[in-house]
């Protein structure tokens, strides 16, 4: 029996696509701990600057913007590619994936880039706390958006060998709650992070 | 039968007790020598007796209902579907939290009065002990009089000692179980910490917190003398023994295990501020090649 | 940079006897296991039946069976260590201190990650949804990565046996004394990446139970008809889901430290190492939590079958139990009164502590309840129950002393500490896991316990314990401290002496768990359970056959009410007859998968590489471990159908032998 058999199910018991989508969304809030772990060494550390250079002297809010920008596009597109999904139009789909690629590898090009100059100055996480902390929480972050791009290109690899079958799609819907997710995130880190530390 | 279980069970009972004299066994927690101690343990056997009013019927009900119900004794009534009663609810959530009330307010009055930082009141003032804690040995330096002792701590009896304490490197904690509270030390700041023996006498001391292979040699004696006493003490050090300045300090720093105790002659101005704010580097650790420890202090 | 890392062949501790005899034992054990499975063509079976298995059930033996193992290895060190502190007076032992400090580091590390966590998550992978009335956990295959990744960790932690060593940290790796400057070695790095890779897996596992008992149970069900081992493993599940990401986080941080050469926790520029210490703890009370809330769910049912009662007080039950769940999160700072935060914060948190004890008060006294008025059988789950409900009070007690700051002062990090903890984890979560374990191995296996073997066993356990753990707390008001390796008081010998004595009790009782098994094995047949039902019991998994059929129910049942069963079997007993027979239809069932046990191969790979630094395996691991996930991803057929003349008959077989006992049944209650 293959998996486009439609599942049975007894009244009572949830279907398999709310069950997938719950069980993803208490994942995604065990992440957000995470996160919340990471935020709350941020702030207990920000002024562990050991007498070097602080969010104010480093951080390029014009960058942030560009990053903030890109991000909050690319989740718009990842809606569009949902929709794509939910209306099995696979060019609809694709695109939209794919400008959601590009976003998101700007995105990562522009902090990657931010990084490198940041150690380049001397202002490298080794550097002190307030930094180990900087570079690991945005870092987190950094990382989560790889891993969902390259979840992106899976996806895109699986919906053109296999089309739109029941459990592809469940697995389309967890990747764009898993960015829409970053998203969220994202905002929070670009407000505590770098709006407050430019600030101060 | 009744009476002959209820006298065995005493005679077993006096024997442990008896055992227990005999053994001199004397708990140093229970058994204070200062003002501080002496009101710890209080509050620790106030919070057990406390405790024991509830806990002592539970275990008796526990064992009584197991036996008295089991299925065995028809005797006892059976109530198959009995799983409810408001009652019951109500005294079972009142009581424990009636005791916690009051526990709490132990616990409340009790965190205020015995806070480390918290002085302790007297007619003398306190003698100044800055303590830092180094691997894996005590290094105790008395500011006011420009001395040093390593693994030994002489203090005068009836009189305050205020300690100021600090870490070299690890985490430790200091600890006088007979004359109370502990304090952990921690590289790049400061804890303070009031005790006082009450009456001159020869107290164990040791680190209550692992802080590696030469933790369990990380005990010192605390001699408490009568005043004068202490003043001579005090003297004879100044007048004998090597100098602690940064130098020697960082010979000191470096990892030795049971250390045999000794003192400096002379200490160098605001010695514990620069360890405490890590104007002196923390203390090294283990001697590293190829990725693997070749010398951690252990004796040859 | 060698190919190899930092691997070379001073690795293995060739000059120490003790490790090098131990591993040659174990790998021997291992070897000869295999050579037994693969001689006697048993391999295909457990491959097919067991490695790749994503049945709860299956999974849940599973979990049981490493905690059950890791106990043996964990309890090794627990005797090691009581040794060394018997003889260790003024005098060096037989364990130096690089050794005494790897070992009771690893006794603390396997029996909570390794032990307790694996025996209370295999309880309740293997329970829950039967109790449900469900076919099996929301996610399957993610069910199996989680143990396999469990057991990566457990595999990785006894590789440092023989390869490297443990960490000489204790079981929490407070810095600076774990950062880098002052343990160089590899110790640590098995350390913290043994618990990231098995943290996942547990991150995955309350996922799992989390989605499965708040969306999949029968029909009828409602969260209010949920037996009260379901209510505590939700609220357990919802604590790992909350609690380990800050482990993960706070681990991650103190591996850059020592990887990349931040500053998270190091002494000097910036570090703070208080941080660690309240991240660290609040994920450590929580987990305390996480471990002692399924062995109430096992009591509560254990208690209320064996005195053939329902429970005193639901409702009142599940309240408490959620307030346990939410206030475990908010009194962590108790681990460290001693740090100095103030008097007012100190007295804050001890409140806060003390006030989890209400609840847990309630929980102990419904039980008391339970009893009341009923018709206790003393079967070996009965008798760890009472031996939990003396022991337990007595643990939590002292937990309530230790929440009073002032008391705490002269108190933390003592003997007496030691003991209170051991008295709650063994009193609590290990009585608690072998009275599950005696209670629902016949569902698992189709037969009992021996049982005289079983009660043996809990005697030594109980007088064992209270003979190793006793001493302990009057050690601990002598002013004697944790982790010495040896020591020069004297008063304190005698109590370890009789604390050595309770060890070696114990281990009479672990030799008679394992003799039991082993005899119960060769005598199945005699203690065959033939019915499903050998305990006269209340809840859905008594309906089933023992063991159950693969998809558990062949329909899936109706409930009506709180033990919904117990109603069900009553009104048979009365009618003298079962329901009518339901109609059968097909069952689609989760295929089986590697995907657990290959991921896990790599995680242990990439584990192994990453400590010991070698770079390129690390890379290779972690494609290896993606493709693993992808390789699955891309599989077309993921249920197979068991057809419904086939569920007709297994499930008719379990009629007949319900009629059959009901034949027998004296209709006198």
């Amino acid at each position: 029996m293959s998996a486009t058999h439609a599942p049975t199910h007894v009244s009572g018991l949830a279907a398999k696509r709310i069950v997938t989508g719950y069980g993803f969304w208490i994942f995604l809030l065990s992440d957000i701990i995470m996160f919340a772990a990471f935020f709350a060494t941020y702030a207990v550390l920000q002024d562990a600057t050991a007498g070097g250079p602080s969010g104010h002297d480093l951080f390029d809010l014009h960058n942030v913007a560009i990053e903030t920008a890109c991000l909050l596009a690319s989740s718009f597109t990842c809606g569009v590619a949902s929709i794509g999904a939910q209306a099995r139009r696979a060019w609809l789909f694709h695109g939209a994936m794919l400008v959601t690629l590009i976003l998101g590898g700007i995105f990562l090009a522009l902090e990657i880039r931010e990084f490198a100059g940041m150690v380049a100055q001397g202002a490298g996480p080794t550097r002190s706390a307030f930094l180990s902390a900087f570079f690991t929480l945005v870092g987190c972050h950094g990382l989560h958006v790889t891993a969902g791009l390259l979840w992106l290109l899976t996806m895109m690899a699986q919906v053109f060998a296999k089309g739109f079958r029941a459990d592809i799609q469940r697995r389309i819907l967890c990747f764009s709650l898993f960015w829409h997710a970053l998203d969220i995130i994202w905002v929070a880190l670009f407000s505590m992070v770098y709006l407050l530390g430019a600030g101060s | 039968m009744r009476t002959g279980r209820c006298g065995r069970a005493c005679r077993i009972g006096g024997f442990v007790i008896a055992t227990l004299l005999v053994s001199g066994c004397h708990p140093a927690v229970l058994d204070p020598k200062g003002v501080v101690g002496t009101a710890n343990s209080t509050i620790l056997i106030d919070s057990v007796i406390i405790m024991l009013a509830i806990v002592i019927p539970t275990i008796a009900a526990t064992l009584g209902f197991a036996w008295w119900f089991r299925a065995g004794n028809r005797r006892a009534r059976h109530r198959p579907t009995w799983a409810y009663s408001g009652r019951i609810e109500l005294v079972v959530w009142a009581v424990p939290l009636l005791v916690i009330i009051l526990l709490g307010g132990v616990a409340w009055v009790g965190s205020h009065e015995l806070d480390p930082a918290t002085p302790i009141t007297s007619k003398t003032a306190a003698l100044e002990v800055d303590v830092v804690s180094l691997d894996w040995k005590w290094l105790f330096i008395y500011p006011e009089q420009h001395i040093a002792s390593v693994n030994e701590l002489t203090i005068p009896a009836g009189r305050p000692i205020h300690f100021r304490l600090t870490s070299a490197s690890v985490m430790n904690a200091f600890f006088i179980p007979q004359l109370g509270s502990m304090i952990y030390t921690m590289n790049g700041m400061s804890t303070q910490l009031y005790l006082q023996a009450d009456q001159p006498g020869d107290f164990h001391g040791l680190s209550s917190h692992y802080s590696g292979d030469g933790f369990a040699g990380m005990h010192f004696e605390v001699h408490a003398t009568p005043p004068d006493q202490f003043a001579t003490w005090a003297a004879a050090a100044r007048a004998r023994g090597p100098v602690l300045d940064p130098v020697s300090y960082g010979e000191l720093a470096q990892q030795s295990r049971d250390v045999v105790p000794f003192t400096y002659r002379d200490v160098a101005p605001h010695l514990f501020d620069d360890i405490a704010n890590q104007k002196m580097a923390p203390a090294p650790g283990p001697a590293v090649r190829n990725g693997a420890e070749v010398a951690n202090g252990a004796k040859p | 940079m060698t190919l190899l890392g930092k691997l070379t062949w001073s690795a293995i501790p060739l000059d120490q006897p003790l490790p090098m005899i131990a591993s040659a034992v174990v790998a021997l054990a291992i070897l000869g296991i295999l050579g037994w499975v693969v001689a006697s063509g048993r391999l295909p079976y457990l491959w097919r039946e067991w490695i790749t298995s994503v049945d709860h059930k299956r999974i849940g033996v599973m979990y049981v069976l490493l905690a059950m193992v890791m106990l043996l290895r964990g309890f090794s060190d627990a005797i090691m260590m009581r040794t060394q502190q018997a003889l260790a007076f003024r005098a060096p032992g037989f364990l130096p201190p690089e050794h005494y400090d790897q070992i009771f580091s690893a006794h603390g590390t396997l029996m909570i990650f390794f032990v307790a966590m694996p025996f209370v998550i295999g309880l309740m992978n293997f329970v829950v949804p039967l109790q449900l009335g469900a076919r099996d956990v929301a996610f399957p295959t993610l069910n199996s990565v989680g143990f396999w990744l469990t057991a990566t960790g457990a595999l990785l932690v006894n590789i440092s046996l023989v390869v490297g060593e443990f960490a000489r940290t204790g079981w929490l790796p407070y810095p600076p004394l774990s950062e880098l400057a002052y343990s160089p070695g590899v110790g640590v790095d098995y350390y913290l990446w043994a618990l990231e890779i098995s943290g996942v897996g547990t991150l995955v596992s309350g996922v799992n139970l989390v989605t499965t008992i708040l969306k999949i149970h029968a029909p009828g069900m409602t969260y209010l008809r949920m037996p009260m081992f379901c209510w505590t493993a939700l609220a357990s599940n919802l604590l790992i889901v909350a609690a380990f990401p800050i482990l993960t986080a706070t681990l991650a941080m103190l591996l850059l430290d020592r990887y990349l050469g931040f500053h998270f926790f190091t002494n000097t520029d910036g570090g703070n190492v208080m941080m660690f210490m309240n991240l660290i703890w609040a994920w450590g009370h929580p987990e305390v939590y996480i471990l002692i809330l399924p062995a109430f769910g096992v009591f509560s049912e254990v208690i209320s079958t064996f005195s053939g009662k329902p429970l005193f007080g639901y409702r009142s039950m599940v309240a408490a139990t959620m307030a346990i769940c939410i206030l475990a999160f908010m009194v962590w700072l108790h681990h460290f009164f001693t740090m100095g935060a103030g008097a007012d914060v100190n007295a804050i948190f001890g409140i806060a502590t003390m006030i989890i004890a209400v609840p847990t008060g309630v929980k102990v006294f419904n039980w008391l309840f339970t009893m009341y008025g009923g018709r206790i059988v003393y079967s070996v789950p009965m008798l760890w129950a009472l031996g939990f409900m003396v022991t337990f009070t007595i643990g939590g007690m002292t937990g309530v002393l230790l929440a009073v700051p002032p008391a705490d002062f002269v108190l933390h990090n003592s003997l007496f500490l030691v003991a209170h903890f051991h008295n709650v984890i063994i009193g609590g979560v290990l009585f608690g896991a072998f009275a599950g374990y005696t209670y629902w191995f016949p569902k698992a296996f189709g037969f009992r316990l021996h049982e005289g073997l079983g009660r043996a066993a809990f005697w030594f356990w109980i007088v064992g314990f209270y003979l190793a753990f006793m001493p302990l707390y009057v050690v601990g008001l002598m002013g004697m401290t944790r982790r010495m390796q040896q020591y020069d008081m004297p008063e304190w010998r005698p109590w370890l002496l009789l604390a050595a004595a309770g060890a070696a009790v114990i281990l009479v009782g672990i030799v008679l768990q394992v003799v039991q098994l082993v005899v119960s094995i060769s005598r199945r047949d005699e203690l065959r359970d033939l019915t499903g039902d050998p305990w006269n019991g209340r809840s859905l998994e008594w309906a089933t056959t023992s063991p159950p059929p693969a998809f558990n129910f062949a329909v899936l049942p109706t409930i009506e009410g709180e033990d919904t069963y117990w109603t069900t079997k009553q009104r048979a007993r009365q009618q003298r007859q079962l329901a009518d027979e339901p109609d059968y239809i097909d069952i689609e069932m989760p295929r089986n998968s590697p995907t657990g046990f290959i991921c896990a191969f790599f995680a242990t790979i990439m584990g192994f590489a990453l400590i010991w630094h070698i770079w390129w395996m690390v890379i290779v691991a972690g494609v290896g471990a993606y493709a693993t996930f992808v390789v699955f991803a891309w599989r077309d057929e993921d249920e197979y159908v068991i057809p419904a003349n086939e569920v007709a008959r297994l499930d008719r077989a379990r009629r007949r032998s319900r009629t059959d006992a009901l034949a027998a049944w004296d209709a006198v209650p």
